[in-house]
């Protein structure tokens, strides 16, 4: 189980280092989509899997699958993929990766500063999540609920084409219905 | 009766207000009947008051009406309340008496300007600050009236703002009297310091139970009082201002002069003689500045050829004289020199518009004459009024006002016998040069024709000023001639009487007044022989380099301009050019540069790329998180 | 089995988290940098589930489920503007949208 555990983990940081560097997209997003997979193993093997089921059906299903009519949706080409190269260059991405593995290592010193406690990896009931979530949690639930409908109505109106005005005399773009 | 003594100075308020906000819709013919009207009730209701007042005195010989309470802030406590004792009352008796007089006059005189309602809009406020002034039962109030007054001023004097060398004026005037305002509510701090508070009965009846006589405390505050006093009295040193003065209209100079604004000092001085006389070294300042002023003022009068800086000469004298008095603890004697003065001096400025405006606005006396005949109630009324101003004996009123203050310089307390010479040399020079500008312009050869010959609104104020001109003086009659003291009995409730001190030496009192009148007489044949007679003795006089020196140092008032224009304006203006790029104000110049060189700094960070906004707080949270990791 | 603990869990957790923060900080591409906070909200998730593990509490898991909602609500804003910022400069780099400095 441990092995398991540390190849998965492993697994998911290799897959996630080539997300972030990868140019072409659909690859990026193939490689997240291992990346959550991986996740989804780990937490699998930590005691919680009905959030592995939640990760590989809502993350690396639904919303990577957006990314992927967007994708297609935008229908990028080869030029992209030379921009992208063109953009990734060494200077750009030094001092960012200098700065985050300073990040990094204040962090984990942080961590291992403080004690440890092993995880048993007991199942946590999915019952147990969904009594605590309509229980304690219930605001923060009907608050999710809020920001969906919100984020609903929000890419709604963000992504709707504009209609084009021809006036007489002048072109008014971006003008309502 | 006295209910309706907060209508006296409300009148005058309220006529500003009516002119001020709708002068230009009322016309001339309305702005004339508010501004001369509000000012005419005032007097009636000053008038029934003071018969009130005459009958049947109030409790204690004052009237207190407490209209609201202004400031209380602790142990401060200020009301606007008005004080009505009998010295407040001659006050105001003058002011609105005289003032409608002048009022009325001005509505010929002004006839043609084309500010008419903003000039009687000045004149009410003017009015009512002085009133203000007078009426106020406590210093701040009074100092608000005093401040008010220095205002009209301002306002009046640059009346005709187009004309730079009156705003010019105004200025000096304002900044002027602005010096001794300064020293003045000094002073104020230091009575209300020494007695907590501000109401003037308080202060004069804590005063010598707090104060021993000569207290260092008392001389200061006194010496600073007098300071606003000779600011707004136009005294030495501060009496450069009102020669200057002469720009505004005719009628306000005469309002200055006569009723308002100039009289203010004496008012102060007079009302707070219970601390002065704790101060026996300010009495006796006081007593020098009014003895010197009136000698460098009847100088300075002697050659001026402005017919209207003759008279302001002559008004700084003549006030002179009032502080004089009041230095020598003569304080009736004072207020009626006064109430007299108003009387006559308003009488020579209204007679002086007349010719003024009969020759063509020319003020310069020399270039007039002959107008005897052409303006016959102009020149009798003038001619009245030089003679009480020069103090012809028996006849005149200004000779029994001016008889009691040279006798009282020499036989009161703090008098002697030099501030008397001063006193007997001043009555002569004044004599001297009144008598110069009645001849010069009345007799001899017409030189210019009459373009305005004075309809009644001018003939009445002269003929009712002249009377009482002439008569006024018959209400206090000295020790030897009778010995009437209706007036300083009347003060009596409110200023301390000495006329007991002062008729011992009855031979001597004679011997002054007989001198006195004398030599006025011999000061105006002087006058006829060398301005009428023999005017080539003067001209060759002034021929010599000596002469002509002379002349032009008396000219120029005596130098007074030319040495404060070294003493304090040239260094003033030095300081003021060096430091143009204010050292002090450097620093906060440097705090908006600093600010400013931070908002390009941080602008700069605003670069509207998402990566830069990211990296900054990366860049954050590594300085928070080391922080964190070090501590 | 007993060898993973908390701290092993977050190490890993705080090293996906910084890796998606440097993907974001190196991209210009405004997709890609979606793409980065969606691993550094799923690193956070992650977090969540190692603590609420070591704790036996299903907290953990209730709070990846909020996480979850706003990561998706999140995508669906953050997709329907890139669209826009497409549609506008024709373009997916981040700088070109820039005209609003101060």
């Amino acid at each position: 189980m441990t092995i398991l555990f540390y190849i998965a983990a492993i697994i998911a940081i290799i897959s996630t280092i080539m997300v972030i560097t990868r140019t072409n997209v659909i690859h990026a997003l193939l490689y997240m989509v291992v990346s959550l997979l991986a996740t989804a193993v780990m937490f699998f093997l930590i005691g919680a899997p009905f959030i592995a089921a939640l990760e590989i059906m809502i993350y690396a299903g639904a919303i990577t699958v957006l990314f992927v009519f967007v994708v297609m949706m935008l229908n990028l080409g080869e030029e992209a993929v030379k921009q992208e190269k063109q953009w990734l260059s060494f200077s750009g991405w030094i001092f960012p990766a200098f700065l985050s593995l300073i990040l990094l290592l204040e962090v984990i010193f942080i961590i291992s500063s403080s004690g440890s406690v092993p995880i048993s990896g007991k199942v946590i009931d999915p019952k147990l999540v969904g009594q605590s979530l309509f229980t304690t949690y219930l605001i923060g639930v009907e608050l999710s609920a809020i920001l969906l409908l919100a984020g609903i109505i929000g890419a709604y109106h963000l992504a709707r084409r504009k209609k084009k005005v021809v006036h007489r005399f002048l072109e008014l773009e971006g003008a309502e219905e | 009766m006295y209910d309706f003594l907060w209508l006296v100075p409300t009148l005058p308020f309220l006529g500003f207000l009516i002119l001020a906000l709708f002068g230009k819709k009322l016309g001339k013919t309305l702005s004339a009947f508010v501004g001369v009207g509000s000012i005419g009730i005032s007097a009636l209701i000053t008038i029934l008051i003071g018969i009130r007042f005459l009958s049947s005195p109030p409790e204690g010989d004052a009237f207190v009406q407490t209209l609201w309470t202004w400031i209380a802030v602790d142990r401060f406590n200020v009301n606007i309340a008005l004080h009505l004792d009998a010295l407040s009352l001659v006050f105001t008796f003058v002011i609105t008496f005289v003032g409608f007089w002048i009022h009325l006059y001005s509505v010929e005189y002004m006839a043609d300007d084309e500010s008419f309602s903003r000039f009687f809009a000045y004149m009410n406020l003017f009015v009512g600050a002085m009133l203000l002034l007078v009426l106020g039962d406590n210093l701040l109030l009074l100092y608000l009236g005093w401040e008010g007054v220095g205002l009209c001023s301002y306002l009046l004097i640059g009346f005709w703002y187009k004309d730079s060398a009156n705003g010019y004026a105004a200025r000096k005037a304002f900044i002027v009297t602005r010096v001794g305002d300064a020293a003045m509510a000094i002073g104020l701090f230091l009575l209300f310091y020494s007695f907590g508070t501000l109401n003037i009965q308080e202060i004069l009846t804590q005063a010598p139970q707090t104060w021993s006589v000569g207290n260092n405390l008392a001389v200061i505050a006194t010496l600073l009082l007098l300071g606003g006093a000779v600011g707004k009295s136009a005294q030495l040193p501060l009496q450069v201002w009102l020669p200057d003065a002469m720009a505004g209209p005719t009628p306000t100079s005469a309002l200055i002069h006569a009723a308002t604004m100039v009289t203010a000092g004496v008012y102060l001085i007079a009302r707070m003689h219970g601390i002065y006389e704790l101060a026996p070294v300010s009495m006796f300042v006081v007593a020098i500045v009014g003895a010197a002023t009136l000698l460098i003022a009847g100088f300075a009068g002697l050659t001026q050829v402005d017919i209207k800086r003759v008279l302001a000469y002559s008004t700084i004298s003549q006030i002179g004289y009032m502080f004089l008095a009041l230095g020598v603890g003569a304080w009736s004697a004072a207020i009626f020199h006064f109430m007299i003065h108003a009387f006559f001096k308003a009488l020579l400025f209204l007679g002086a518009g007349a010719i003024i405006l009969a020759q063509h606005h020319e003020q310069n006396m020399f270039k007039m004459g002959g107008l005897a005949k052409a303006l016959p109630v102009t020149f009798w009324t003038f001619l009245i009024g030089s003679g009480s101003l020069a103090a012809l004996p028996l006849v005149t009123a200004g000779f029994y006002s001016k008889d009691a203050i040279i006798w009282f310089a020499w036989s009161a307390e703090g008098g002697n016998i030099y501030l008397w010479a001063a006193a007997v040399f001043g009555a002569f020079i004044t004599g001297f040069y009144t008598f110069r500008m009645v001849f010069v312009t009345f007799f001899g050869q017409q030189k210019i024709d009459v373009s305005h010959f004075p309809k009644w609104t001018i003939h009445v104020p002269l003929i009712v000023l002249a009377f009482f001109a002439l008569f006024g003086g018959f209400i206090e009659l000295p020790g030897t001639m009778g010995h009437f003291t209706l007036f300083s009995d009347f003060l009596k409730s409110a200023l301390p009487a000495m006329e007991e001190v002062a008729h011992e030496n009855v031979s001597l009192e004679y011997f002054s007044q007989i001198l006195t009148a004398v030599l006025a007489l011999v000061s105006v044949y002087l006058a006829y022989v060398l301005y009428l007679k023999k005017p080539q003795i003067v001209t060759n006089f002034t021929d010599t380099g000596f002469g002509k020196g002379l002349q032009q140092f008396f000219l120029s008032g005596l130098g007074f301009d030319w040495l404060y224009e070294r003493l304090f304006i040239r260094p003033y203006v030095w300081i003021a050019r060096t430091n143009k790029r204010d050292f002090i104000d450097l620093f906060y110049v440097f705090l908006p540069w600093m600010s400013r060189q931070f908002h390009y700094a941080f602008s700069y960070t605003q670069s509207g790329k998402v990566r830069r906004y990211i990296l900054g707080i990366a860049l954050g949270a590594v300085v928070s998180i080391t922080i964190v990791v070090i501590l | 089995m007993s060898s993973i603990s908390l701290n092993t869990g977050l190490v890993i957790a705080s090293i996906l988290f910084f890796l998606g923060f440097l993907g974001v900080m190196i991209r210009r591409n405004i997709l890609f940098m979606l793409i980065s906070v969606e691993i550094m909200l799923n690193a956070a998730g992650l977090a969540f589930i190692f603590a609420g593990a070591s704790h036996n509490a299903p907290d953990g898991q209730v709070m990846f489920i909020f996480i979850l909602t706003m990561a998706a609500a999140e995508v669906a804003v953050g997709l329907a503007l890139l669209i826009q910022v497409y549609q506008k400069f024709k373009t997916l780099d981040s700088d070109a949208a820039s005209n609003m400095r101060g």
